[in-house]
């Protein structure tokens, strides 16, 4: 129960940080900077939740976290370019015609479900394919790189369609709101903000239920768990398709906030780097991934800009040092210290 | 209820070319407790996995008219078949609750399974107090002792409502009391179950089996009662005999 | 037809490149259960190898002929290092091997970038491997001949050190039950080193080769280590006869594939057909099979 109250005031914590903190501290600048951090830490909650819990080491989150983007990104397109308009750099590189798979994402609602499902259908598509047939570990790993890789040489493949290497940018609007306009700008940091603390949410009631113990169960004994009726399959495809989805979520907000979407946010760089901040706030913590990947964003922001190489280093570095020898990150190394405490 | 029982007909296990179960028939019927002995490589554990849906076999093993071969690990657990292992395979990381919590489970729906456990169901509670780990319901089964692990795992199959119960050496390593309890828990479980134990331990084997069947190189060498058993030459010459000098 | 020639032997080439890259990975991770991240920098070290020792010797002939053995000994002393260093400690956490190595992967690129320089640089094939081979039916660029070549070499002389040597053997038992092998008194630890230093070797031979192909510059390795780890995947660990089959396999796929639609749509269907192949043999081409529960 003590547990639970701790639970609680953290997450007070940080709904206070996000929401009312930053808003008064931080220049409009660097509070869009923390609004593209949020979203990051979007996806690595779903990471504590596929790699933490369900122990499926995901290497392929920015597929995902693509999918939703470039969803959001071709609904500010077609927006943009009007009713029946076709978005400039069709004209520019292709036929100047709106291919038909396009067309569904002038709707608004269409485009908000599919942000949602697209990658949700496509995570379950692949679980139902890799853990029916027992593939795990680290086969799992390299599928989901693997899918990463041709996820981001699929896009660069389609300059015309997709914007190929490009990407899409240029956004004027969100859902006819201006984003140029900074009290607009305020808005999806406190829509990002809030839908991370509603992502919290979920994983905290999924953690604290049934099927979170037997999450944990599977990551720990997936064989075991078959002689007690289970198929373990399921428990994993559930945790992966909702890590899926998130990603996904966070993509749609990155689109807005940071105003470009390209094959270089999504492919296997990109993917392995979501883990790091995960790693180091504790893979299997609640707080743990969503502050780790803050974190780590921000220090990549600060340190990158002033000496890039050391950046570079820095983070690998972050990798060798934080999952050789802190597997469990630093956030628990906090409670290691209160149990020293209580035990001596 | 005597009609539920597990049948086994001509059951053959083969790896690439090596016949480990070699047509295995035998009939375990309910409220037997039945042990499975045989040396080393007689196929005691694979018979097991088999029947258990770990590795595809051929022949019929039946509970209840029900076929069990050749079916998904899962499917065959949801039949009403449990087993245990020889190394004691409790989740570490989760409680000795949370452990029986999720044995007791598998038919729970999408909606309970979301929602956190607000009280001890109480086929749980009633494992907790039969095994004895009442008071350690909320320690990490990973610090149990070695003999509070086995026992564990024995309330798991409990909660779990298993109607056949398959204990892979169930007191392996335990000491002479915990042995003597494990026995009589088996004995009070075994009156509405049919259950089949594979034990190396002679001793233990005399004090609680109904009925014994001995397996030697994949096949049925004996089987009847104890005394029966230790009676028969063939047994003696390749088994027991040994066993008996050792003791 | 002359097409059709063409694309096998794009194929046949593109497979080589990949049976190099993945063969040293598939006994790494075959024996260790290590995914070896960095080994996609330990070819570029290899390919680096060849840039510094043309700066030494000046016929690039000769200094192919050199970088090869150096190759070998620059990316197996990398990857003794790295066993020693870290890969040890973490046997019994396979997957966390695989963040571990991509962070010391980073490093290395930028080691590179620091070194050499952000750019690519220039690397001169011999002139006797810069033309073309007349095969009678169809030209072929010698380049691609040799590394086929060298490709089947590499297979060859790994194929003899494991089942001819007394460290084959060792290497074999290690792979096929760790704590038996152990048991009857064979130094797992030698052994994870020394397959450690041979599979990271022919990572380095496989840079050497790559010089040949396309631009050496720090991110050589990522462009081959999914591929590579693709092959393993399918192939199945434990068995060179499985990468050789999955190497040239999907070296095939990928060039037919090109050849009726478009590179990057090939990527996509040689990542599907894997998939599919798993659906049938989740554990890839050839499996070692055992009892236990994992």
């Amino acid at each position: 129960m003590k547990g639970e109250y701790a639970k609680i005031a953290g997450f007070a914590a940080i709904a206070l940080a996000l929401l009312v903190l930053a808003p008064a501290v931080l220049s409009d600048f660097r509070l869009s900077l923390l609004g593209r951090f949020v979203c990051y830490a979007i996806v690595a909650v779903g990471i504590g939740l596929a790699w933490g819990r369900g122990g499926m080491l995901t290497l392929g989150q920015g597929v995902f976290f693509g999918l939703g983007a470039y969803v959001m990104a071709m609904h500010l397109k077609l927006s943009d370019a009007g009713p029946t308009g076709v978005p400039d750099f069709m004209k520019l590189y292709g036929s100047g015609v709106v291919p038909g798979w396009w067309e569904p994402f002038r709707n608004p609602v269409v485009t908000v479900l599919a942000i949602v499902l697209v990658p949700s259908l496509v995570a379950f598509g692949l679980g139902m394919a890799v853990f029916r047939r027992r593939v795990r570990g680290a086969y799992f790993a390299i599928l989901s790189q693997a899918l990463a890789a041709a996820f981001a040489i699929l896009l660069i493949g389609q300059q015309a369609t997709i914007g190929g290497t490009n990407g899409l940018n240029g956004f004027r609007s969100f859902f006819g709101f201006n984003l140029f306009d900074p009290v607009n700008k305020r808005m999806l940091f406190y829509i990002a903000a809030g839908t991370l603390l509603a992502m919290l949410l979920v994983v905290w009631q999924l953690y604290r239920s049934r099927y979170g113990e037997l999450l944990v169960a599977v990551r720990d004994q997936e064989e075991r768990v078959r002689f007690l009726g289970y198929d373990p399959a399921n428990v994993k495809i559930v945790a992966y398709v909702v890590a899926a989805a998130m990603a996904g979520v966070a993509g749609a907000l990155f689109v807005p906030i940071v105003g470009i979407i390209s094959p270089a946010a999504v492919g296997v760089v990109p993917s392995i780097a979501f883990l790091i901040g995960v790693a180091i706030g504790g893979r299997s913590t609640l707080f743990g991934p969503a502050l780790g990947a803050i974190a780590v964003a921000w220090a990549q922001t600060s340190l990158s800009e002033s000496f890039p190489s050391f950046w570079i280093y820095f983070q690998g570095a972050l990798f060798v040092l934080v999952v050789a020898f802190l597997p469990r990150g630093l956030s628990t190394v906090g409670s290691i210290l209160t149990r020293r405490r209580e035990s001596a | 209820m005597k009609s539920d029982y597990l049948e086994l007909t001509d059951v053959r296990v083969t790896f690439d070319g090596f016949v480990a179960v070699d047509g295995v028939t035998m009939t375990v019927l309910q409220g037997d407790l039945r042990f499975l002995i045989g040396p080393n490589g007689a196929g005691k554990t694979t018979l097991v996995d088999a029947i258990t849906g770990l590795v595809p076999a051929t022949g019929s093993a039946t509970f209840g008219r029900t076929e069990l071969l050749n079916r998904k690990v899962h499917r065959i657990a949801r039949l009403g078949v449990g087993r245990t292992f020889q190394t004691a395979s409790v989740f570490e990381e989760l409680t000795v609750l949370q452990n029986l919590d999720i044995a007791a489970g598998s038919g729970r729906g999408p909606l309970t399974m979301l929602r956190k456990r607000s009280s001890t169901p109480p086929e749980v509670e009633a494992a907790l107090e039969v095994i004895g780990l009442t008071d350690l319901r909320d320690r990490q089964a990973g610090v149990l002792a070695h003999g509070q692990k086995q026992w564990l795992e024995i309330g798991m199959l409990l909660v779990q409502d298993s109607k056949v119960l398959l204990l892979d050496e169930p007191v392996a390593g335990m000491s002479a009391e915990e042995r003597q309890q494990t026995g009589e828990l088996l004995q009070r479980v075994g009156e509405n179950c049919t259950v089949v134990v594979v034990e190396h331990d002679m001793d233990f084997m005399r004090s609680f089996a109904t009925s014994v069947t001995v397996l030697h190189a994949g096949r049925v060498l004996s089987e009847g009662t104890v005394a029966q058993v230790q009676a028969d030459p063939k047994v003696q010459e390749v088994y027991l005999g040994r066993a008996e000098v050792e003791a | 037809m002359e097409a059709l020639i063409g694309q096998l032997f794009a194929g046949l080439s593109l497979g080589s490149v990949l049976l190099l890259a993945a063969l040293g990975l598939s006994l790494t991770f075959g024996q260790m259960g290590v995914i070896n991240m960095a080994h996609g920098e330990f070819m570029m070290a290899g390919a680096y190898t060849v840039f510094v020792v043309q700066g030494v010797v000046a016929d690039a002939g000769l200094a192919l002929v050199v970088s090869i053995p150096l190759g070998f000994l620059v990316g197996g002393l990398l990857g003794l290092l790295l066993e020693v260093l870290l890969i040890h400690r973490m046997y019994h956490r396979p997957l966390d091997t695989l963040l571990v190595t991509w962070g010391v992967a980073l490093i290395l690129q930028q080691v590179a970038r620091d070194v050499f320089g952000a750019p690519n640089v220039d690397v001169k094939a011999p002139t006797w491997l810069s033309g073309g081979v007349d095969l009678g039916f169809t030209q072929v660029p010698a380049a691609r001949l040799f590394i086929l070549a060298l490709s089947v070499a590499a297979v060859g002389a790994l194929a003899v050190v494991l089942t001819r040597t007394s460290l084959g053997r060792r290497i074999r038992g290690v792979v096929q039950n760790r704590d038996l092998a152990e048991t009857v008194g064979i130094s797992t630890r030698d052994t994870d080193r020394l397959t450690f230093f041979i599979g990271s070797g022919l990572a380095g031979i496989a840079g050497v080769a790559l010089t040949l192909l396309g631009s050496t510059g720090p991110t050589l390795g990522t462009n081959y280590i999914v591929d590579a780890f693709l092959v393993v995947v399918a192939g199945g660990i434990g068995q060179i006869k499985g990468t050789v089959i999955a190497a040239f396999g999907l070296g095939l796929m990928q060039a037919t594939f090109e050849y009726s639609t478009t590179a990057s749509l090939a990527k996509v269907a040689v990542f599907v057909v894997v998939v599919v192949f798993l659906q049938i043999r989740p554990q890839g081409i050839f499996s070692i099979r055992t009892r236990s529960l994992a």
